[in-house]
Formats: structure tokens, sequence, C-alpha cells
């Protein structure tokens, strides 16, 4: 027996490898959720009722999902290119700082803008992009220059930026009002995303994440430097040879992930806590890349993800609260579903020949 | 004057050589797994894995050296598992790695949770005791998993430079056709690297809950098998010198947290903290021009194929 490439992608075999794929994962969970004590059934069922199950579970959903697609974006756009960027978990904690001190610094004595809100407003996205681009910017810039894996730096760089957040949180961004607890002062709240329903966390930067994931897919699919990206992705040394700058594209491309995961962290001030904690992403950052994984690197399929895993963890809550097992489930089913569609994918690319 | 009267300070020393266990125990799994030209970006969640399970063969009544054998299967384990993805099938190396640390990760927990839904203060066992009965200060404060991780050093020195089964792997990661022509079966030599690697990550997990602490918590291996990861780099993939990197980044942990300490509010703390990550950092970029990759790391083997 041997695997062979097939000639064409063939659409029914991703169908099906998709489909083999999510029945394998829903299996492997069952097990868990019987090891558990649980029935199987009943707590699939929270678990989609607990994520899609009233129009306050679908708000909660999506708004899991919103920084989740930023993150998913940054690992999406930074892989096309084989740049492994690990570090959006810090991308995204520098831009939620950038955001809030842009805010700080533009505010008076008497809680006032010193400047009308139609400037600060760009002000403090561009900021948090810039801030979440420039801490990638740095690695990729350490790999052109000194060969430096940016697996490895784009790591450190995570604990490195936690720990300045720390710094600042204790220090120059301390909130005097929140009795020593470490959070940094409230943005102002002419600043905020607004909200899309009422009654609920949903916030505009969704709009803005799909927004984002249009235009992204957009320039990946029609733009030059969009054919340079993929390009320097698929053979850097042929895509140097045929002339592509490709250490301009590295760089561009590495401003333009730091970017999309230093807007997470601006919409998640803007929209969800309101100011800065140490516990503000438990580990978006690092989800991103399993969404960008699952989306097969596609702006347009991060979305698709990112509302999958959003789902799985509000439905893993929910379900943990109704049928008792723990809300890890939601981590590992996001992980067996990456794992299995990882080889999925790859099945359905050969033909298997019995010879 | 200050940091003189540190460096004479036993306690530090102490410290290193427990700091630094489980690091040269991680490291030396990468170095295994990487020599065979396999990226292991699964050592974070092996190492917790490992962490769990032999905790709790010892919670369950287990001797603490059948811990440390369920940790080093549990590792083996799940590097079979990665191995079947990135070297049976040619899967990325990176997202295989990283699918493989959740999945350790978030079973690990969900099975802890599992087991013990309900309690405030983490269960507790009886760890490794000091080998109190050696002679040697410093020593005697160490326990038999330290000694253990350090004669793991020369043993795998000589395993890669004076058998021909270390020649045949170390050139598995170089130059996987010359083995093939050898007559040796690549994807199998690269597979048994991965799982013998990845059992060495198991035990560096069991260290923290069976030696380092006498329990499991969450978050407990908190970045140390990523640091590994960075270690195998500034080693060149040398067992001695990944020893060394080892000691130098306990070194700096050690000495971050006295100076701390010590050094009273000069600094903020945060900045001790970032002490170590950010002297990894500058190492990789000293010795990173110089770095020798093996070669063929991250090239999947297809039989027949160049």
């Amino acid at each position: 027996m041997r695997l062979e490439a097939r000639a064409h992608e063939s659409f029914w075999a991703n169908c099906a490898a998709a489909l083999a794929a999510v029945v394998f994962t829903l299996a492997i969970c069952a097990v868990l959720i019987v090891w558990a004590k649980a029935n199987v059934w009943s707590a699939y069922q929270a678990i989609f009722d607990g994520a899609f199950g009233s129009r306050f579970a679908i708000t909660e959903t999506l708004t899991r999902a919103t920084p989740l697609i930023f993150t998913g974006l940054a690992a999406a756009i930074a892989f096309r290119a084989r740049l492994f960027n690990i570090g959006a978990e810090g991308q995204l904690y520098a831009g939620a700082i950038a955001a809030v001190a842009i805010s700080m610094w533009l505010t008076n004595e008497a809680g006032e803008l010193l400047v009308s809100k139609w400037l600060v407003f760009p002000a403090m996205l561009i900021a948090s992009a810039l801030a979440g681009a420039l801490l990638l910017l740095v690695p990729a810039w350490l790999k052109l220059k000194y060969r430096v894996d940016e697996v490895v730096t784009t790591l450190l760089l995570n604990f490195i930026a936690l720990l300045f957040v720390s710094l600042l949180l204790d220090g120059a961004m301390k909130d005097a009002t929140a009795m020593g607890w470490p959070q940094s002062p409230a943005l102002h709240a002419d600043l905020e995303f607004s909200k899309l329903i009422a009654r609920a966390r949903l916030h505009s930067g969704l709009l803005l994440a799909i927004a984002l994931a249009v235009a992204l897919a957009l320039v990946i699919q029609f733009t030059r430097f969009g054919l340079y990206v993929r390009a320097v992705g698929a053979n850097a040394r042929a895509a140097r040879f045929a002339g592509i700058q490709s250490t301009r594209t590295l760089l561009l491309v590495a401003a333009l992930s730091g970017a999309c995961a230093g807007l997470a962290g601006v919409s998640e001030v803007a929209g969800r806590t309101g100011y800065v904690t140490l516990d503000m992403s438990p580990g978006y950052g690092y989800s991103g890349i399993v969404i960008a994984m699952l989306a097969g690197l596609h702006p347009i399929g991060v979305v698709v993800a990112a509302i999958f895993v959003g789902a799985a963890i509000v439905g893993a809550d929910a379900m943990s609260r109704a049928v008792n097992v723990p809300t890890y489930i939601a981590d590992v089913i996001v992980a067996v579903t990456l794992l299995s569609i990882l080889v999925a994918a790859f099945f359905a690319k050969m033909r298997v020949v019995w010879r | 004057m200050e940091y003189l009267a540190l460096l004479a300070d036993q306690e530090l020393w102490v410290a290193v050589l427990r700091i630094a266990t489980p690091l040269v125990f991680g490291t030396l799994g990468v170095l295994l797994c990487e020599r065979a030209g396999v990226l292991n970006l699964g050592i974070e969640g092996i190492m917790v894995a490992g962490a769990f399970t032999g905790w709790l063969t010892v919670y369950a009544g287990g001797h603490l050296w059948l811990g440390v054998l369920i940790a080093a299967a549990t590792g083996a384990a799940l590097g079979a598992l990665h191995a079947l993805l990135v070297v049976r099938l040619p899967l990325s190396q990176h997202v295989a790695g990283l699918g493989i640390t959740l999945f350790a990760t978030s079973l690990s927990y969900f099975a802890y949770r599992v087991s013990f839904p309900k309690v405030d203060s983490p269960p507790k066992i009886d760890a490794f005791a000091p080998l109190t009965h050696l002679l040697i200060p410093i020593l005697n404060e160490q326990t038999a998993m330290t000694v253990l991780a350090f004669a793991c050093v020369p043993a795998l020195w000589w395993l890669l430079y004076k058998t021909p089964l270390g020649l045949a792997l170390r050139a598995a990661g170089e130059s996987p056709q010359a083995v093939e022509a050898q007559g040796i079966d690549v994807v199998r030599l690269r597979i048994g690297a991965v799982i013998a690697g990845s059992a060495l990550m198991g035990v560096a997990g069991a260290f923290l809950t069976l030696s380092a602490f006498n329990s499991f918590f969450f978050n407990m291996v908190n970045g140390r098998g990523w640091i590994c990861i960075a270690l195998i780099v500034f080693a060149s993939w040398r067992p001695g010198k990944a020893m060394l990197g080892a000691l130098l980044f306990a070194f700096f942990d050690a000495a971050q947290l006295r100076l701390q300490q010590t050094g009273g509010s000069a600094l903020p703390y945060q900045i001790y903290l970032m002490l170590p990550y950010v002297l990894s950092i500058v190492a990789l970029v000293l010795v990173a021009r110089k770095a020798t990759y093996p070669q063929e790391l991250m090239q999947p083997y297809i039989k027949g194929q160049r």
C-alpha cells in the first residue's frame, strides 16, 4: 500500500475529510464525557444550547469569537509566508496597553479628552496596531539579520510582554482606585466600541474583525503583495530567484500580522473589559494559531473557525455548569479537531494505491 | 560586594541545580528529536502530562520510581502520536507539535478535574527526599532525579557519538538518503528518536511533581518546555552544551529570585523575572549565526523522493 498525490483536489474528498474529523472528535470527547460520569447526549446538547441555544448564547459566542478572529488572522497571514509567529499573545497585550496609554495621554485632569474623539479614536486603533506590529518586527528582523529562529523568540517575547504589562500595571499605569488589584485605569468612555445589540456584550469589534478578514482575503488573492506572500511561503529561495524581495515581504507580513494581534488587544479593551488586566486573555494568542490551521490559513475560514472555537468555549462553560463535566473539555475538543483535521486534509489530498 | 556574597551563598547553587534539572531532561529530549530531524513543539504539553501521570501514580500508592516510569511512558505515547503525524505522514511539524501541546495539556487538566472535582488545596504526596547521606555539600540537598538528569548527559553523549545507532541517528537529521543507502530504515529511526526524546520530556515534567514540589497544579510547567526549545539552539545540539545552557539559565533564574529578595525595591520585581527570558534571546542572537542546524530539521523524509 502506498500514497499518491491526487492530480486534482477533490471537493467531495475535502468534505468527507472534514466530516470524518468532526465525527472522530465527537467520538473521542464522548469517551471523556462518559468518564466524567455524564450522559453523552445531554452533554453535547448542553454544549450546543450553551453556544447557540438562545439570543444571549449566540451573542456570547460571537463576543468570544471576536478576539479569536483577530489573532487567527495574525497567525494565518504570518504562516502563509512561513513566518511562524507564536507571539500573538504578547502582541495582543501590547495592543491593549497602547490603547489605554493613548487614552490616558490624551485625557486631562478633569477626565475630558484633549482633542476630538474623532481624532483620538483612530489614533488609538493605529497605536494598538503599531504596538503589536513592533513587537513582531523585532523577532522578524532578528530572523532576517541574525537567522534567529522566530518560533523561539516570539514565544519568549510573550513572557517578556506579559511581565512588562505587569510592570506597568504596578507603576506608570496603575489604577489608584482599584484597591491594589493590578489593573490599568479605565479607557475613556468616548473611546469604547459601541454595543451591537441591547443587553448583550457583543460589540462592534466583531464588525472590525470581519472587515479585516475580508480585506486580508482580497489582499492575498488579488494584489501583487499577496502574490509575493504566497510565493515566499511556498518557496522562499525560488521567490528570491524570481526577483521577489523576500526581506521586504517578510517585514511587511510581520507588521501586518502583529497589527492584527494588536487590534485584538484594543478590541478587547474598548469592546469588553474597559481596562487592561493580566488575565484579560486566556490564551487567545495561542488559540489563534489553532484557528488559523483549522481555517487552512484562509482569512474567511478564520472567521468560521473562530466562531467554532468560541462556541466550544462558551458551550463547554455552560455544559460544565449543567452536567458537571470540567470546562477543559473545550480545549480537548479544539485540540482533537485540529489534529484530526490535519490528518483528514492530508488524506483528502492523497490517494491510497493498493499494490 | 553584595553580588559576591550572593555567589558564595550555598543555597543559590542548590537552587541552580534544582531549577536546571527539568531543563536538562527536557533539552536532552529536544536534542534527541531534533538530531533525528524532527521538531517537537509538543514538549510543553508532554511535560504537563508527565507531571500529571507521574504524580497520579504515586498518589494512587505507586512507588516514586514507578511514577517516573509512568511519566516516561506517557511522554513516549505522546511522542509516538507526534511521530505518527509528522514522520509517518509528512504533516507540518510546527502545527502537529502545538496541537500535541494543547491536547496533552487540556487532557491532563481535564483528567485532574475529573479525578479531583472538589479540592481546595492540591492533594500532596511524599516526594523524593534529598540524598542527605551523600557527603558532598550542595549535592546532598538534591534528589536522585537530579543525579539521574546529570547522568543522562554523558550517557546521551556516548550514545550519539560512540555507537553505530548514534551515528545513524545523527545522520538521519543531516542526510537521510545516506542512512537509507546503508540499509537503515530512516522512518523507524526517527520514530524511535521522537519516542525516546518525548519520554525524557515526560520525566522532565515528573520532576516538578515528584521532586521539586509534591503536588500537581495548573500552569506548573509555565513555559519551561519552550525554554528547552530555545536552549537547544544555544547548545548547538550537543549534550554537554545543553547541560551548560540549562545550568546558565537556572543560574540567572536562581540569581534573579535572590536579587529580588536582597536587592530590595531598587528595581521592580518584574525586571528580575524578565531577565532570564531577555538573556535567552540575547544568547540566541549571539550564537544563531554560527548555529549549525541539523540540515534536514523539519524536512519530512519520504522514501524514494529527494
